[in-house]
């Protein structure tokens, strides 16, 4: 057991912008650390390795209690985006740009060249099976270096022993 | 704080083997714990790194992505010059303490 590698799995199961980020930072930090990385994406979560959607992802302020205003500079304290307002055209290109612009300010790659940089570092990234036929995919919509398409009952086999983490 | 005696010179580590005080590092002490991290003898592509995070400032490590835009090297070849885990390794080696940043 001692000389076995630690090994962390993440479950991507979402596909907006703020959700892809935990698995990635987590990952490279565990990469980073000598630990072994699996990530398997699921249902939503395929858009992050799907090449038509990588790069739009997004971020919608609708029923999403956590953005306030004081976020869109608007000094206001607790109160929060009215959903009202959330449903106006150009609120999600907003908050999604808003989002990014924050990340590209802490120098954050976006979510296809961090998916690169885990690859480079030996993660290995896995399609869900069930999703992939739901949503009428194939390998050849993913980016490059998604490993395969399995089935639970692989991810399971694969992750044998590994801490398990889903998002 | 505890000391350790490494490649003749006595430095002070933290509990996780990081040098507390980066100026008491030298290119022996580099040399033995790279021997220790099991990463052999080092190149000079390893020093290209090397020489990177010393010069990063103040005893503090860079990130892996500040590595690799910095030293110019891909991904790629730090994680093969610096297998399992270069973030740590590097910051050892080098004599820094524990990135800090996420990225």
């Amino acid at each position: 057991m001692t000389n076995e590698n630690r090994h962390i799995a993440f479950i991507c199961s979402k596909g907006t912008l703020d959700m892809a980020y935990p698995a990635l930072v987590m990952g490279w930090a565990a990469l980073g650390n000598g630990i072994d990385v699996t990530i398997f994406f699921t249902f939503w979560g395929l858009d992050l390795i799907n090449n038509e959607r990588v790069d739009h992802l997004e971020l919608a302020p609708v029923a999403n209690t956590s953005m306030k205003m004081t976020m869109m500079g608007v000094k206001t304290g607790n109160l929060g985006i009215p959903n009202a307002l959330g449903v106006l055209p150009g609120m999600t290109a907003f908050a999604t740009k808003l989002m990014k612009d924050k990340m590209e300010q802490l120098q954050v790659p976006p979510v296809r060249e961090y998916l690169q940089m885990l690859v480079d570092g030996g993660a290995k990234l896995y399609a869900c099976k069930m999703s992939v036929d739901m949503m009428g995919l194939s390998t050849a919509d993913f980016v490059e270096g998604v490993d395969s398409v399995v089935t639970a009952s692989d991810f399971m086999d694969m992750t044998d022993g590994a801490q398990i983490i889903f998002i | 704080m505890a000391t350790r005696t490494i490649a003749g010179k006595t430095v002070q580590v933290n509990d996780e083997g990081f040098l507390t005080d980066s100026t008491e590092w030298t290119k022996e002490i580099a040399a033995e714990i790279a021997a220790e991290e099991g990463i052999g003898e080092l190149t000079s592509a390893h020093w290209q790194v090397l020489d990177f995070a010393r010069a990063y400032g103040d005893g503090k490590s860079p990130t892996l992505r500040q590595i690799t835009g910095g030293a110019g090297l891909s991904t790629k070849d730090l994680f093969a010059l610096f297998p399992k885990g270069p973030a740590k390794k590097v910051a050892r080696i080098a004599g820094l303490g524990k990135p800090e940043g996420c990225v």
